[in-house]
């Protein structure tokens, strides 16, 4: 039948930001030239270029961390704490106070669904620095060990799948310890963190605290590499996780990495079948799969294999892909044309490995970066959708028959940064957690992050934890314990 | 007067709570301080470290299973055991170190308490690291301590004795399996300490202790991919930075080598707990 | 027990067992069947129930889809009263706003029925005499529920005796809290035998079973023994109907449906005041069990308030400004 009650057009009005048509870097406080080539950033949505922005070469980084290290040297490091715990309490405020414009720029940019970023993105990024801002004073009493120091400079790399999010994530334990950053925001989302350094300085923070040098892979090795940086901090790949690691070898730079993952979300029979049907779609398709701590691999009980995914398909096909900026979206745009050849590339490989593609029927917009909603079934174990990460909305479904082989499955993989598990009996789940290796499990629940909760992986899904009172150690001397 | 013939020890590795030769039937020779033979210590292949692994890859899920208060009163049935054994430590540190009899004896008094210190850690770490975190929602939101896994060290060069269990026991009071290649020179004391452990409740292939050229074997423990982590103390410093390197290939844990070798009489604080400790989250709903 | 009242109604406390819907027919042959049936159905996980209806709470309907909402949503109110001071003028009043809830404009739907205390059942009917307009009474000793069964069917009786289209009885929550599921169910197949042709509307009273896992068991329970709705509250007991409760009762019409091929209506009753609401709990039909739903013979609102509000809504997008109390009528 056809639908009666079809929901008209709910566009977020986009005339809230005001976007410039190129930005340089900002560095000492201020919008400076860079000395390199400027590249285009493009509403993935639309293929629209919203923007030129300047790529950062390695004199505009080494500029960025001499300014940092002036800033760390003469003002940041000296001031008293709790004047740089105000500081950041005045980001906070400012983040609530331009929450919609923040909003509407991150789903433009990133083209994921403004609810996201109006509900999760921005909101939780203001609790970062809201409660990053409070340890400010009291980091002698976090139980970190006596007398614990900044660091000094840190460098951070961060991804594009959560753009204002990851730099909240970086930058507020950074200056709540003590430390100045040079923030290089990725290639393909570079808006929110520009309109962060104007944050910057309505709050009046001193120039050279917060430097954000935009620009692609070289800018970013630049940061990792420059020799007067005390602290790399890294969120994306792998693959990339590896090359930092090799490039910050043998100096004394500290390094936490938050990489890839391929969660295992555990269903057993005995689950609140409904909320487990919800997590796992929220698991998977939140953010258009671009999570790290996705939950790419449903680990269904055999016995309820059939029910779940009836249900998982009926709930699928209700969900509204689309108009990042409809507020009733619920699947914005892939990010980039690369992710979208990659996510086409292994599902191609999934089906041509013998697993059964499923799709709602779902009507992609002509232009811009799409992928629909995507459950693979009849997938094993050896099969490469089970064990890359794809980053994108495709979930694989594999079965076990008892909580033994469901662990080993959830295990058997290099990866260890989420998991997930779903059952009413509460004995259970304790034993599940205790023994998967992964760093964050989410019981009867999944992709729920706060700024109090420790964040980070096993294995090769990195190493350090961002949040909590674990995450400061990851910028502070001496701290031997979170 | 004892005109008896010493029976000699032959000192072999130790490996998954046995006592194998080189599987490359490879020894060589060790010598006091002085230059004067003691022994022939196996020296450690490639192939010796790939199964030392094995062993310990094995030994962790039980160890890392294992309650805090039975790992901490296995660290210290290890403390007593070699307090039984003090005056052959003591010998084969004076010898190897070239020490007097004084100062070895402070360095096995000090070896023994330390297993007694982080026997005693075991089953704190969770409360002092651990702890449950105010998140804004209806979740009951906790983190715990975990064991990292399996880990390679490299242990000192020149403190063979305290300066090994300074680093091999805060990996074991973690729950994490161990790969130890000893001191090169001095490997006596490591040899012995495995029958220590052999007799003292460690499970087989928790500890495995290789005898030999941690510039040999480092590369291969540092790039083996079911190694979870690298205490690179030891390591030459000719290969320190290449070891790293090697180890970012499946992002291990790495724990620098200092400068240079520090003062194992040190407090040791937490310091050498937390490099191979993971910190896991879990979540779960408040609700009716 | 002897009945003071039609010795009929003695007999029917133990009417014949209806044919019982055929996967569930071992279901209802005794109460540890019965409880082991309920209790394997899966559990509800509150804080995620939360958290799935404030995601569909915050869907944004707008113009035409506002439009379309707020004119089903008028279809589908049971204008209620259900006062003591209840009186013949004020039914009539209700019904007059029944059938014309808007007497500025003629395009405004009737409601779907107008619901009253059982003795005032043909009073409404009266009034609602030549429309589509449905009588509903409530019925079985509501709210409380509290008499003897005789008492209730006889009540029952009576309502329809007045020309009520639809019962709305109440379940008996202290059988069901003390696990007496099987007297809930025979009580529930006694009032539909009652009731004759006149539809059942099931009152769990969701407030007093306090838990989702046990508005998903009792919502069963009532399916099963043959309610044509399952209702959430009397509107006499705080909290009345909220979006939780009524995604899990959604979400057990849906279930049953595809077992049995039988579709449950479903009514949730007292604290739906403002059109968000109405609104926000049709975005929650829609996208849980789905369009099939989205009719005054599958879904209702059980409330009084609400109507003006939804009134109001409509003036503001049919004139492009908002009004205020004196524009719509009072009851």
């Amino acid at each position: 039948m056809t639908d009666p009650f079809q929901y008209a057009p709910a566009p977020e009005s986009r005339s809230i930001v005001d976007i410039a048509p190129s930005y340089g870097l900002f560095v000492d406080g201020e919008f400076v030239d860079g000395t390199g080539e400027s590249f285009k950033t493009v509403n993935p949505a639309t293929e629209e270029v919203l923007s030129e922005v300047a790529s950062g070469t390695a004199e505009d980084v080494d500029r960025a961390v001499r300014a940092a290290r002036r800033a760390y040297a003469r003002v940041w490091g000296p001031m008293r704490p709790a004047d740089r715990g105000k500081y950041l309490f005045r980001i906070a405020r400012l983040l609530q106070e331009r929450a919609r414009e923040f909003a509407v720029l991150e789903s433009l940019d990133n083209g994921k669904p403004i609810r996201e970023s109006r509900d999760v993105d921005v909101p939780l990024a203001a609790a970062h620095f809201f409660y990053h801002a409070g340890w400010a004073d009291k980091l002698d009493w976090a139980g970190l060990g006596p007398g614990p120091r900044p660091l000094g400079v840190a460098g951070q790399v961060i991804p594009w799948n959560f753009p204002l999010l990851m730099l909240a994530w970086k930058v507020a334990p950074a200056l709540a310890t003590g430390n100045t950053v040079v923030l290089k925001p990725a290639e393909t989302t570079p808006l929110s963190a520009l309109l962060f350094a104007e944050v910057c300085r309505q709050a009046d923070l001193p120039p050279g605290v917060v430097n954000i040098v935009t620009g692609a892979g070289d800018t970013g090795r630049a940061v990792v590499e420059h020799p007067d940086v005390d602290k790399v901090a890294f969120t994306g790949s792998t693959e990339v996780g590896r090359s930092i690691a090799r490039a910050v070898a043998g100096t004394a730079k500290k390094l936490t990495l938050e990489l890839g993952g391929k969660a295992a979300n555990i269903v057993f029979d005995d689950a609140p079948i409904d909320q487990a049907v919800e997590g796992i779609v929220q698991g998977i398709f939140f953010n258009q799969g671009h999570v790290c701590c996705a939950g790419s691999r449903l680990l269904v009980q055999e016995n309820v294999h059939d029910e779940v995914i009836a249900s998982l398909q009926r709930r699928i096909g209700r969900l509204r892909v689309g108009d990042p900026l409809d507020k009733n979206t619920d699947i914005g745009a892939i990010n980039s044309a690369e992710q979208l050849a990659r996510i086409r590339e292994l599902t191609d490989i999934g089906e041509a490995e013998g697993a059964q593609r499923w799709q709602p029927a779902c009507e992609l917009p002509e232009r811009g970066f799409w992928f629909p909603p995507t459950v693979f079934t009849d997938v094993s174990p050896a099969h490469r959708i089970a064990r890359d990460e794809v980053f994108g909305p495709v979930l694989s479904v594999l079965t076990f028959r008892t909580p033994d082989e469901a662990v080993a499955k959830a295990n058997n993989t290099t990866y260890g940064l989420s998991a997930g598990i779903w059952t009413e009996k509460g004995s259970r789940i304790l034993k599940i957690a205790d023994q998967l290796r992964a760093g964050v499990v989410w019981a009867n629940t999944f992709n729920k992050f706060d700024p109090t909760s420790p964040f980070g992986g096993y294995k090769q899904s990195g190493y350090g934890r961002e949040g909590g009172r674990h995450g400061l150690t990851a910028y502070l001397q001496g701290a031997d314990r979170p | 007067m004892n005109d008896r013939l010493a029976v000699r020890k032959t000192y072999k590795l130790y490996v998954n709570g046995a006592f194998p030769r080189s599987e490359s039937g490879r020894t060589y020779e060790v010598t006091d301080a002085k230059g004067h033979f003691l022994a022939n210590a196996a020296r450690a292949s490639r192939k010796d470290a790939r199964d030392a692994v094995v062993a310990a890859r094995g030994a962790f899920a039980k160890w890392s299973a294992a309650t805090a208060y039975n790992r901490g009163q296995v660290l210290y049935r290890v403390a007593e055991v070699m307090e039984g054994r003090h005056v052959q430590f003591c010998e084969e540190v004076a010898a190897g170190e070239g020490l007097s009899q004084s100062r070895a004896r402070a360095a096995v008094d000090a070896a023994i308490d330390r297993w007694v210190w982080y026997a005693g850690w075991t089953d704190k770490l969770g409360a002092v690291l651990g702890g449950a975190n105010p998140v804004a929602g209806p979740y009951f939101d906790f983190s715990l301590p975990e064991p990292t896994g399996v880990v390679a060290v490299l242990a000192p060069q020149r403190s063979s004795l305290l300066g090994l269990v300074s680093v091999l026991a805060p990996v074991l009071a973690g729950g994490n399996t161990a790969v130890v290649v000893t001191s090169h020179q001095r490997p006596l004391p490591a040899v012995t300490l495995g029958e220590v452990l052999a007799t003292s409740d460690v499970p087989a292939g928790v500890v495995n202790l290789l005898t030999g050229d941690a510039g040999e074997i480092g590369p291969w423990l540092a790039e083996h991919d079911d190694v979870d982590a690298v205490d690179l103390t030891g390591a030459p410093a000719a290969r320190a930075l290449e070891l790293e390197r090697q180890a970012a290939g499946s992002i291990k844990r790495v724990v620098r080598p200092p400068a240079e070798e520090p003062d194992w009489a040190a407090d040791p604080g937490l310091s050498r707990l937390t490099p191979f400790l993971e910190t896991k989250t879990v979540w779960h709903p408040m609700g009716l | 027990m002897t009945s003071v009242l039609d010795p009929g109604a003695l007999s029917a406390q133990a009417p014949p067992r209806p044919e019982p819907l055929a996967p569930f027919a071992d279901v209802t042959r005794s109460d540890a069947a019965v409880r082991a049936f309920l209790h394997g159905l899966p559990g509800v996980d509150q804080v995620g129930a939360e958290a799935r209806v404030a995601v569909l709470g915050s869907r944004s309907i707008k113009t035409t889809a506002k439009a379309w909402a707020i004119d089903t949503a008028i279809s589908m109110v049971d204008l209620t009263t259900l006062e003591g001071a209840d009186t013949p003028g004020k039914v009539r009043s209700l019904a007059a706003k029944a059938r014309r809830p808007d007497p500025g404009d003629p395009t405004t739907p009737p409601v779907a029925a107008v619901c009253v205390y059982g003795d005032l059942a043909s009073v409404a009917k009266q009034a609602l005499e030549g429309t589509a307009i449905k009588v509903a009474a409530v019925a079985t000793a509501f709210p409380s529920g509290r008499a003897s069964r005789a008492v209730k069917l006889a009540d029952v009786r009576d309502a329809v005796a007045g020309g009520a289209d639809e019962i709305d009885m109440v379940i008996d929550r202290g059988a069901f809290l003390a696990g007496r599921h099987l007297d809930v169910y025979d009580e529930i197949v006694a009032v539909k035998e009652a009731c004759g042709d006149a539809h059942l509307k099931v009152i769990l009273e969701t407030g007093e079973l306090v838990t989702l896992d046990a508005v998903r068991r009792a919502s069963w329970l009532a399916m099963l023994a043959g309610g044509d709705f399952i209702k959430t509250s009397t509107g006499k007991v705080s909290p009345a109907a909220t979006l939780p409760v009524c995604l899990v009762m959604m979400e057990a019409v849906r279930d049953f449906r595809a077992v049995t091929g039988r579709q449950v209506g479903v009514k949730p009753a007292g604290g739906i005041r403002t059109t968000k609401d109405a609104v926000k709990h049709l975005v929650l039909v829609n996208e849980v069990a789905g369009p099939d739903w989205l009719s005054p013979d599958w879904f209702r609102f059980g409330a009084s308030s609400l109507l003006n509000d939804l009134l109001l809504q409509r003036q503001k997008l049919r004139t492009g400004h908002y009004s205020g109390p004196d524009h719509v009528t009072i009851d």
